[in-house]
C-alpha cells in the first residue's frame, strides 16, 4: 500500500511542477498556450567553422540586412573568447569577430530571428555594386558572344532577354555553346556568376543574389542563389533554374552583390553552415518582444537556448514521449497486443517523414517481403544474432531494391523507405516470424494489426500541431506527463480487451444461476 | 458483447494488469527467476526436495561431451532431448525407441545418432533458448503418458496445470491438444481448456477458444467424463512447488506417468488467466481467502487439504 501511495505522492508532485511551469510561462513570460493566431519566427543561425593556425584571426562574415517581406526581430552572436563588432559600409554589414591568439577547431555562431512581414517591400537598389564585364578567356569567349547573339535575336528588352538566357543555360538539351560555358558552373553560385557575367557583356546591369529559404527543421543548409537585373527604374528578381521572376516569397535576402560571404585571417579550412528552425509567436508580443523575456531562468534553461541544430533535433525526440503514452494507454487500458513493446514508436516517427499512407504501404511491403524470405532463412538453422543480421542485410536490400524500382516508375514518396529504422524492421520481421512458426499466422496478424493500430495513433497525436506546439514550448509538461505514466503504471483494473475475453463467464455464471435458481424452485 | 467491470469484480476475475503488478512483481522475487525459467535447476531442487519429477539421464553442457552421446544414449531405450532454457517447447526431441544406430522418434520418423549430436550441438548454442543465450541440454526419462487421457487428447500429451497462491492450490485445469492446437497444449493457440474442481478432481466445464464445449472437437468424447487420479498426491505436489521455488505466484504443470504416477514437468512464474475461463470462476475471491488466513501451514500437505477443503465447487 506504502508504494502505492508513494507513487501517487510523486505523481501528483511532478504534475503540480509540470503544469505549474507551464502555467507560469503563459501567464507571465506570455508564451501562448495554442498555436492558433501566430505568426511564425525563423531562427536561422549561421556557423562558422575553421582550423585557426595560432595566430591573430579575424573572421568576417557577411550579415543579412534589409530583405523584402521579412522583417528582423532580433540577432546575436555567440563565440567565447572572441571579439565581435558589426560593419557597415553602405547597405552592406559584416559581422568580424576577432581574437589575438587562436587554435585548433572554432566555431562563430550568429543568429538572426526573422518573420514574414509583407508591408516591407523595399529593395535597396542604388549603391549596391554591379558585376564587371570580365572578358572570358578563348574559346569561352566566342560561345559567349554566339550565345549571346542567338538570345539577342529572339527576346526584345533587358527582362525578357534574362529570361530566354536563363531558359537556354537550363535547356534540357542545351547547345554547344551552353555546353562549353557551364563545364565551368559547379555550384549554383558559379552559374549565378556566370549569369550575371553574361548580362554584363551585353551591357544589362545585373548583380548575384543570395539568400535562405525559410523552411522548417533544416540542419546544414547552403545558401540559395539568383540574380536581379535592372529593368527600366526597377530591380527585378530572377530565379537561376526556372527564369521565373518577382523576388520569392519566404526568402531571407543574406547578400548582394559579389562581395565573399566570409573571409577569414589566420585560418584555414573555413566554412559556414545554416541551420533554420520555425517556431510560433503570438502576433501581438512580435514587436515588442525585444529583451523582455532576458533573464528569466526559465527561458536561459529553455531548449530555446540550444544551438539551432540541436533544437531541431529536440523537436522529434520531445514527441516521442506523447508516442510512450499512447502505447501505455493502448497496452494497459485498450489491450493491444503489438509486436515489441515500443516499436510502434519508432514506426510512427517514421511515418512523420514519410506521411501516413505512403509509410503503412511501404511498412506492409518491406516487412511482408522480410516474412518471406525470412521463412527461407529458417530452414537454414542459423544462430540468432547470426540469423537478425542475415535479415537486417535482406531489408536493407528490399530498401534498396523499393527505392530503386520506386524511383524507376517516378514514386517519389516511396524515396522515403530509407526514414525508417532498419534495425527495428529487422526484428519486427524476426519476431513476426517466431511467432509465425510457434503461434501461428492469426497471432502474427493480430500483433501486426495491433502494432500498426498503435503506430497510427502515435502517429496522429504526435502530428497534431497543439500538441507539437505544447511539447516543444512547454517541455516542462513531460513532467506532467511522466507522472500520469506514473499513475496509469499503477493501474490494476480490466482492460478493454478483458471485458471481452471474459465476457462469455458472465454468460456461464448467469445460467447457472438461473439453472440453480430453477433447481431450488423444483425441490421446494 | 462486452462485459462491464463491475460484472467481472463481482466474478472476482484476475485481469492482465493486476496480475502483473499484485501477483507477480509483488509475490514473485525477480532473483528467484532462474530457479523456474531453468529447467534444469528446477529440476535439481525439485528432486533435491523429493518433488517427484522425470528421471534425469544425463546433462550435455559443453561441446566436447557431445562425441559421448552415442555411449551415453546406449543404455536407454527411450528418452527425450531438452533445451533447459527453452521455450514454448522449441527444440524438444523424443526418442520412443532405438535398435542399434536406428533411433525412432515420436512422429515415427527415423533419426541418425549424428542428427541427434547436432540437435544437441545447437542447443548448446542457443538455437532454441530464449535471446539466443549458450545453453545446456538436457536428457531425460521419457514419461510413460497414463492412458487414461488418451481419448481426450488429439495428438500431444495433455498436462494439469495448477495456479499455487502462496503455497495454495487454488485452481486447477487439463489442458487437452487439438487438431487446431497442433499438438500444443496451448488454450490461446485452440486447446481444450477443463476447470477441474480442486476438492475432488472432477471436471466443472470445458472451453475452447474462450467458449464453453461439451465434446473434444476432434476425439468427440464427452469431457465431463475426464477423470484424474491421484487427484490429492498432485495438488500436494503443486503445493510444494512453492516451498522449494519462493515464487507466492506460480503455475505447477503436472503430467501423468502410468507407472510413476503424477510428475512435474516445468514450472512458470507467469502463469496465464485463462484457468479462470475454463474453470468459469475469478480467481480473486480464492487467492483473498488465502490472503486472510490465518493459521500458518507449514506444510505442503496441509496447504493442499486446506485448499480441498474450501475451494470445493460440487
Amino acid at each position: 500500500m506504502s508504494a502505492r501511495v508513494k507513487v501517487y505522492i510523486t505523481a501528483a508532485v511532478l504534475v503540480l511542477i509540470g503544469l505549474g511551469m507551464a502555467l507560469y510561462k503563459n501567464l507571465v513570460l506570455g508564451f501562448p498556450m495554442f498555436p492558433g493566431n501566430q505568426q511564425a519566427v525563423w531562427t536561422i543561425e549561421a556557423e562558422v567553422n575553421f582550423l585557426a593556425s595560432n595566430e591573430s584571426v579575424v573572421a568576417s562574415l557577411a550579415l543579412p540586412s534589409r530583405s523584402p517581406k521579412i522583417s528582423i526581430l532580433q540577432e546575436d552572436s555567440a563565440s567565447s573568447g572572441y571579439g565581435f563588432i558589426e560593419e557597415t559600409s553602405g547597405s552592406m554589414r559584416r559581422g568580424v569577430w576577432s581574437k589575438r591568439n587562436a587554435r585548433g577547431q572554432q566555431a562563430l555562431y550568429y543568429r538572426i530571428q526573422v518573420y514574414e512581414n509583407r508591408s516591407i517591400i523595399d529593395v535597396d537598389s542604388a549603391n549596391v555594386p554591379v558585376i564587371e564585364y570580365p572578358g572570358f578567356d578563348e574559346p569561352l569567349e566566342t560561345a559567349a558572344i554566339s550565345l549571346l547573339d542567338q538570345i539577342r535575336e529572339i527576346s526584345a528588352n533587358n527582362r525578357t532577354f534574362t529570361s530566354q538566357l536563363l531558359l537556354a543555360l537550363n535547356a534540357e538539351a542545351p547547345g554547344q555553346n551552353v555546353i562549353m560555358l557551364r563545364r565551368q558552373t559547379k555550384s549554383d553560385e558559379d552559374l549565378a556568376v556566370l549569369v550575371a557575367q553574361l548580362l554584363a557583356m551585353e551591357g544589362i546591369a545585373a548583380r548575384v543574389i543570395s539568400g535562405l529559404r525559410l523552411e522548417d527543421g533544416r540542419r546544414r543548409q547552403q545558401l540559395s542563389y539568383g540574380v536581379e537585373v535592372l529593368d527600366g527604374d526597377d530591380w527585378e528578381y530572377f530565379n537561376l533554374e526556372t527564369g521565373i521572376t518577382g523576388f520569392p516569397d519566404r526568402f531571407l535576402l543574406w547578400q548582394r552583390g559579389g562581395q565573399a560571404l566570409l573571409e577569414v585571417v589566420g585560418g584555414r579550412n573555413s566554412s559556414v553552415q545554416f541551420s533554420i528552425v520555425e517556431n510560433y509567436r503570438g502576433t501581438r508580443e512580435l514587436p515588442l518582444n525585444a529583451n523582455k523575456n532576458e533573464g528569466a531562468a526559465l527561458i536561459d534553461f529553455s531548449i530555446y537556448s540550444l544551438p539551432l541544430a540541436e533544437q531541431n533535433a529536440f523537436k522529434s525526440i520531445l514527441l516521442v514521449p506523447i508516442g510512450a503514452l499512447v502505447v501505455v494507454i493502448m497496452r494497459l487500458l485498450i489491450g493491444v497486443k503489438t509486436s515489441g513493446t515500443f516499436m510502434p514508436i519508432l514506426i510512427a516517427l517514421a511515418f512523420i517523414q514519410t506521411t501516413l499512407v505512403a509509410g503503412v504501404l511501404i511498412f506492409l511491403t518491406v516487412v511482408g517481403a522480410g516474412l518471406v524470405i525470412r521463412s527461407f532463412l529458417s530452414r537454414l538453422n542459423l544462430l540468432l544474432v547470426a540469423r537478425i543480421s542475415a535479415v537486417i542485410i535482406v531489408v536493407i536490400l528490399i530498401m534498396a531494391i523499393f527505392s530503386i524500382i520506386s524511383s524507376k516508375l517516378g514514386i517519389e514518396r516511396a524515396l522515403t523507405v530509407t526514414f525508417f529504422p532498419m534495425i527495428i524492421l529487422a526484428w519486427t520481421i524476426e519476431r513476426m516470424s517466431v511467432l509465425w512458426e510457434e503461434d501461428g499466422p492469426r497471432e502474427v496478424f493480430k500483433q501486426g494489426a495491433g502494432s500498426l493500430l498503435v503506430a497510427v495513433i502515435a502517429y496522429l497525436c504526435m502530428t497534431n500541431s497543439i500538441i507539437e506546439h505544447l511539447t516543444f514550448n512547454f517541455p516542462e509538461l513531460l513532467l506532467a506527463l511522466l507522472g500520469l505514466i506514473l499513475v496509469l503504471g499503477q493501474y490494476t483494473g480490466y482492460r478493454l480487451s478483458e471485458l471481452r475475453r471474459f465476457e462469455p463467464m458472465i454468460e456461464h455464471f448467469e445460467a447457472t444461476e438461473k439453472a440453480d435458481a430453477g433447481d431450488t424452485k423444483t425441490t421446494s | 458483447m462486452l462485459a462491464t467491470p463491475k460484472q467481472l469484480r463481482e466474478l472476482g476475475i484476475l485481469g492482465m494488469n493486476r496480475r502483473n503488478v499484485s501477483m507477480i512483481a509483488a509475490k514473485n522475487p525477480r532473483h528467484l527467476y532462474p530457479l523456474v525459467d531453468d529447467k534444469l535447476k528446477t529440476k535439481k531442487i525439485a528432486e533435491a526436495a523429493g518433488i517427484a519429477v522425470p528421471r534425469l539421464l544425463a546433462v550435455v553442457s559443453q561441446e566436447r561431451s557431445v562425441k559421448d552421446l552415442p555411449r551415453i544414449l546406449e543404455k536407454y531405450r527411450q528418452f527425450v532431448v531438452k533445451p533447459s532454457n527453452g521455450s514454448g517447447g522449441k527444440g524438444i526431441l523424443v526418442v520412443t525407441h532405438h535398435d542399434g544406430d536406428n533411433y525412432v522418434k515420436s512422429s515415427g520418423d527415423q533419426i541418425s545418432m549424428e542428427s541427434i549430436q547436432r540437435h544437441v550441438s545447437n542447443t548448446l548454442s542457443g538455437l532454441y533458448s530464449l535471446g539466443g543465450r549458450p545453453d545446456v541440454a538436457m536428457i531425460e526419462a521419457l514419461v510413460q503418458f497414463d492412458p487414461i487421457f488418451a481419448e481426450y487428447s488429439y495428438e500431444g500429451v495433455p498436462d494439469i496445470r495448477v495456479v499455487v497462491y502462496m503455497g495454495f492450490p487454488v485452481m486447477a485445469m487439463v489442458r487437452l491438444a487439438t487438431h487446431e492446437s497442433d499438438g500444443k497444449a496451448n488454450l490461446h493457440q485452440g486447446a481444450v481448456g477443463v476447470g477441474i474442481d480442486i476438492a475432488t478432481g472432477q471436471p466443472l466445464r470445458a472451453v475452447q477458444h474462450g467458449r464453453p464445449v461439451t465434446h473434444h472437437p476432434d476425439t468427440r468424447h464427452k469431457l465431463s467424463d475426464v477423470k484424474i487420479p491421484h487427484w490429492d498426491r498432485m495438488l500436494k505436489l503443486a503445493a510444494a512447488c512453492y516451498d522449494v521455488t519462493g515464487m507466492g505466484y506460480l503455475g505447477v504443470d503436472i503430467v501423468l506417468d502410468q507407472n510413476l504416477g503424477p510428475l512435474i514437468i516445468e514450472l512458470n512464474a507467469r502463469p496465464g488467466l485463462a484457468i479462470q475461463v475454463a474453470n468459469g470462476i475469478g480467481l480473486l475471491p480464492r487467492i483473498k481467502r488465502v490472503d486472510g488466513l490465518t493459521d500458518v501451514l507449514k506444510k505442503p500437505d496441509d496447504r493442499a487439504e486446506w485448499s480441498m477443503r474450501e475451494f470445493g465447487m460440487l
